[in-house]
Order: structure tokens, then sequence, then C-alpha cells
């Protein structure tokens, strides 16, 4: 009997929950990313100490933690695949969208675990107070979705090189720039102000970064994919 | 009815030339040897004729029923065993056929699963890890894999790789049961298989 | 031939009138002539982006290594005058703010392109094959470029606030374009504009040649 899942949509979720079950087995990405975050996380608390800073400080802290944990694990998605020569599986079974989306899903399951581990610690060290929740969320949630976007394709650039491991902060930070500075923006106003509409810019920014990267991606993947 | 043609194919890496001007065409139930010494790009022929890489000039043309069809619609067409693609290696056998069956688009059945795990000679290691696996076991899972989804083109790269003389019996029964279903292409050296072919590719010489 | 005797005139008339022309602006002296030397260096920086770009993309549509060859090109120097306008920026800025870097947004978005040239050029030395090098480099270039609309919104936002002041220059320039300022300026532009499409021109003939050879 044969059930056919040709749905696009369908497809894709295989790819992550696969993806998951290795990760589960063989902690590539999640061991480094959480220890990465953890370490910086303390040593930003440690040298600030009983301080208390001001909330641009404050914002720009936590996106530079999370921007360098990202950084340390989410290439993996498809290093790991090139490395293990497993990439030619993906490519006999799949289509390249199938592809790309299965692992942006991925690497947006691994980013929200890392901050469902780090936005806590973070509040609970460094001693905020975050006067607007809703705005504080939806920033990090668009933030982290632009994030995936950007840092999946490149990944998949990346794994293409000889050099791998540093090349990722390296090629995505000029692109994650606009959405660094909107997210840190963001935080900031959550931080200060009881009002959600003065995140209105930051947030429509950041939206429209999201469909733009992942459009671009769609588009591009392919040429990545097949080089 | 399926068909494959291969056009004017040419490869270069860099200013480096591997092969070029590789034309031939298989009707369905053809089958063809490749052979050739160590780097005249047997295998690169391989990956190009089922879509892996790109050549660098000339094209492939799949046909089934006289249409010419595209990457997308081709893709579930191949099987494929090559030294160059392994299995996950952290996933069991089972795990890895099913994945792998389900971004074809396909649910597998339990019971064709045992089939093929089955007909393969791995039952009873269905469930263990693919890195706890011999040499042998995994070359025996990559034909599960790539006959699976009972591929219209059958592509293999040193089909007795790694086999006993009971794998090579079984590889050899694969072989002769593509030949009366679809199209056969064998990337080999060793003068045994010639026989499998109608034709025989000399590459590199 | 000819219009490479007619650029390297007008490039010479320009440099003279640059120094004799226009009067020197009230508030910054004799200074405020590398104007006349840093917005067009700029332009072309952005204009190197722009055509790296659409080179990308020809690459990408239609797989020949010369739209690739045109697109690190255009990219190598977009890098070289990159530096130039940051250089000179620099020194305008000690002139006109009192410290050599202030983030306004004009000196963040020139660094900015500074580190996607960067980038760029760290993927192109990363990558083995030549084919490999081209297709990726340009999915690069064209996501970096695609970032640009968000910068010119998102920087002015942030930074804004630290230099309430920043327009000293910007509005006594607008104020004081008289005939002068303005021809020079336009003809300085045009100028580095010819400069960059002779170059250009002659760089990437040097690569094709090199190309050529090593295949042969």
């Amino acid at each position: 009997m044969e059930i056919k899942s040709s749905n696009w949509v369908v497809k894709p979720v295989w790819i992550l929950f696969k993806d998951l079950k290795s990760e589960m087995r063989n902690r590539y990405a999640l061991n480094t990313i959480v220890m990465f975050a953890l370490t910086t996380l303390t040593v930003v608390s440690f040298s600030i100490g009983g301080f208390s800073l001001n909330s641009r400080i404050t914002s720009s802290l936590f996106w530079l933690v999370i921007f360098f944990s990202s950084m340390s694990g989410l290439a993996q998605v498809f290093v790991k695949e090139e490395e293990s020569k497993t990439v030619n599986l993906l490519k006999l079974t799949a289509s390249p969208g199938t592809v790309l989306v299965g692992k942006l899903l991925f690497n947006l399951v691994l980013l929200l675990v890392l901050e469902v581990v780090i936005v806590p610690l973070f509040i609970i060290w460094m001693n905020l107070s975050i006067l607007n929740l809703p705005l504080f969320f939806a920033v990090l949630l668009l933030g982290s979705l632009g994030l995936v976007c950007s840092t999946t394709i490149i990944a998949a650039i990346i794994s293409k090189s000889h050099i791998k491991g540093a090349l990722l902060a390296v090629l995505s930070f000029p692109i994650l720039l606009p959405l660094l500075i909107a997210g840190i923006d963001g935080t900031r106003l959550s931080l200060e102000s009881h009002d959600f509409s003065a995140g209105f810019g930051d947030l429509g920014l950041l939206g429209s970064y999201v469909v733009v990267m992942f459009t671009a991606s769609i588009l591009l993947f392919d040429f990545v994919w097949n080089e | 009815m399926i068909s494959l043609e291969s056009k004017n194919l040419g490869k270069w890496f860099g200013p480096r030339k591997i092969f070029e001007e590789i034309d031939f065409s298989l009707p369905d139930k053809g089958s063809l040897v490749i052979t050739g010494k160590n780097g005249s790009g047997k295998t690169t022929l391989l990956k190009i004729l089922c879509g892996l890489i790109r050549p660098t000039q000339g094209q492939v043309l799949i046909r089934h029923d006289g249409k010419n069809l595209t990457t997308d619609e081709s893709r579930n067409l191949f099987g494929l065993v090559m030294p160059d693609l392994e299995l996950y290696a952290e996933l069991t056998a089972l795990e890895n056929l099913s994945f792998l069956s389900r971004i074809r688009g396909v649910i597998p059945a339990p019971e064709d699963l045992k089939k093929i795990i089955t007909r393969v000679g791995l039952e009873g290691r269905e469930n263990d890890f693919v890195f706890s696996y011999s040499s042998g076991m995994k070359q025996r899972l990559k034909y599960a894999f790539a006959l699976f989804h009972e591929p219209d083109i059958l592509l293999l790269d040193e089909p007795t790789a790694n086999l006993d003389d009971e794998g090579i019996e079984l590889a050899e029964e694969i072989i002769s049961l593509q030949k009366e279903k679809g199209v056969l292409i064998i990337a080999t050296n060793r003068k045994e298989d010639f026989e499998y072919g109608d034709k025989i590719l000399q590459l590199g010489s | 031939m000819f219009w490479k005797i007619v650029l390297l005139i007008w490039m010479s008339v320009v440099i003279v009138a640059i120094f004799l022309l226009p009067p020197p602006q009230l508030q910054l002296g004799e200074v405020s002539r590398i104007f006349f030397f840093h917005v067009p260096m700029a332009w072309v920086a952005v204009l190197a982006f722009l055509l790296s770009f659409i080179y990308s993309i020809l690459y990408l549509r239609e797989k020949d290594l010369i739209y690739d060859n045109r697109a690190k090109t255009a990219a190598r120097l977009g890098l070289l005058f990159t530096v130039l306008a940051t250089i000179s920026g620099s020194i305008f800025a000690k002139a006109g703010w009192g410290s050599f870097w202030n983030w306004d947004p004009r000196e963040t978005s020139i660094f900015i392109l500074l580190l996607i040239y960067g980038a760029y050029f760290a993927l192109r030395s990363a990558v083995d094959s030549e084919e490999k090098e081209a297709s990726l480099s340009s999915v690069y270039a064209i996501l970096a470029f695609l970032t640009v609309p968000f910068l010119v919104f998102v920087i002015p936002r942030v930074y804004q606030s630290l230099h309430p002041n920043d327009s000293v220059i910007s509005s006594s320039l607008r104020l004081q374009m008289s005939p002068a300022i303005l021809i020079t300026f336009l003809a300085s532009m045009i100028g580095f504009t010819g400069l960059f499409v002779w170059i250009f021109k002659l760089e990437t003939r040097v690569n094709r040649l090199m190309d050529e050879s090593k295949e042969g």
C-alpha cells in the first residue's frame, strides 16, 4: 500500500524530523551552540557584576550573544551532510526547495531551543525588567526567523567551501546587520516603554527582512545546492 | 517505456579535461558498461547522468514514452549505488530507508520495508545503527536504498565492491532482473562484469 | 585610445579646477575641497557594487564565466574605491566633526560596504573549483545587495539620534551650491565614472587573457 505525501509542506517536515533524530543522538550542533551562549553570557555577566546598564547596551549584548552562538552551530545542517557524504542522498531524493525549507525549520527549532535556555538566564543575570513583554517576544521571534533565513542559505554556501568553520560569521555579519540593528532597537524599546505601537517601525523592518530573505533563498538555493 | 540519451557530454574540472564528446543512447531494457582507468571519469559520468553534477557541455535526455523529462520529474526514476554515497550513520537501516522514501513522496508500508531488507540479506540487523555495519553490509543497504522505489534506471558504480560471495550473487541477480525491467548502467573495471552490458564504453582511451 | 586621452585631459583639468575654482567653504576652509574627491569615490564604490550585482545575476542565468569575471572585477574596484572613500571621508569628518570616525549614517553605510566586499573575497578564496566559486560568490553578491534597502531605512533610525547636528556639512553645502561648485562637482563625478569604466575594461581584459593563457 502506498500513501502519497508529495505535498511540499509535508516533505520538509520529514527532513526536520530526521535532523532532530540525528541531533538527539549525536548533538552535533545543540551542545556547541548552548555552551557557547552560556560561556559568552557568563563572561558578560561577570564583567558587569552589580552594575545596571542602560537599555541600549543591554539589548546590544543580548543580540550579540544570540548572533555569535548561532554562528557556532547553525552551519552544521549543511556542513554535516557534506562531511558525512550524505548530501547526494538528499539530492537524489528531494527537490532543492524541500531541502532548504527542511533545513530552515531545523535551524529555527535549534535557535528557539537556544533562546528558551538563554533568555531566562539573561533576564535573571542581567537583572532585566522588561516593560513590554509582547513587544520583546515579537521582536525576538521575527528576529530569529530572519536570522535563520539568512544563515541557512549562507550555511549552504560555506558547506561547499574548504574553510567552513570561521566563514559563517564573516559572511553572515554584513547580511544580518540590518536585522541586528532593528532587533537591538526593538528590544531596547521593549525595555523602555509600555507602548507596543512604538515598536511598529522595527517590527515592520524585521518582517519585510524575513520575507525578502526567504524569497531570495528559495530563488537562489538551486544555484548553491547543485554546484 | 524509458530511454536515456547522452548527447555530446563533456566535463572539465577547471582547466583539466576529464572527458568529452560522450555520445550514447540506451533504449528500454538497454544496458551499458562503462570502463576505464582510475581517474578516467567513470563516477563523474554516472553522477552527470543522474543529475548530481552538471556537465560542462552537452546534455542528458531522459524520455518517458517519448516525452522529455525535467530533473524534477526524472529524480525518482533513478536508483544509484556508489562508493561516494553514504547512508546516515546515526540512523538505523529501517530509519534510513523510511526517511528517504518519505522525502521521495511515499510513506512506506512496514511489510515493504521488511521485504527489501530481507532481499538484501540484512534481516535481523535492520534496527541497528548504520555506523555499526561492516562495509559489506553498508553496500547491501545501498542496494536496498537504490531498489526500494523500483527505479527504471539503475546506475551501479563498482557493484560488487566490499561484497562476499553471497553478496556478489545478490548483485548479479539484481543486475539480470534490472536488464529485463529498464535501463542499466554499470561502471566497473572487473572483466567478469563486462558481460552485463549490451555495449561497452571505454573512457580515457 | 582617443577617449583615454580625453579622460586624461578631463581629469587633469578637474583636479586643477577643484583647487582653484570653488571658493573655500566658510566653516571648513580649504579642507572642504576634499568633498570633490570624496563624493565621486563613494559614488563609484556604490556603482561598482551595483554592477557586481547585475553581473552576478547574469552569471547565474547564463553560466558564462565572462560575467563572473566582470562581477569579480567590479567588486575588486569597488573595494578599492570604498577604501579610498573611507579614508577621504575620515579626513573630511575630522575637519567637520572633530574626529576621524563618528558612526554617522554615511560612515556606517560605507563601512558595511567594506565588510561586504571583504566577505565576498573571503568566500572567493575559500572555494577550489572555478565554476563553484563563480556560482557561490554570485549568490552571495545578490544576497548582500538585497540588504541595502534595509540599511537605508534602518541606519538613520538608530544613528540619527546620536548625531542630532550632523548636518553641519550637508546643509551648508546644500545652501552654498553655487554654479562654480556645481560644475566642478559634476565634472569630477563624470571624470571618476569615466576612470572607473576605463580601469574596469582594462581589468576584465587582463583577466580574460590570463584565463586564456592558462587554458592554452
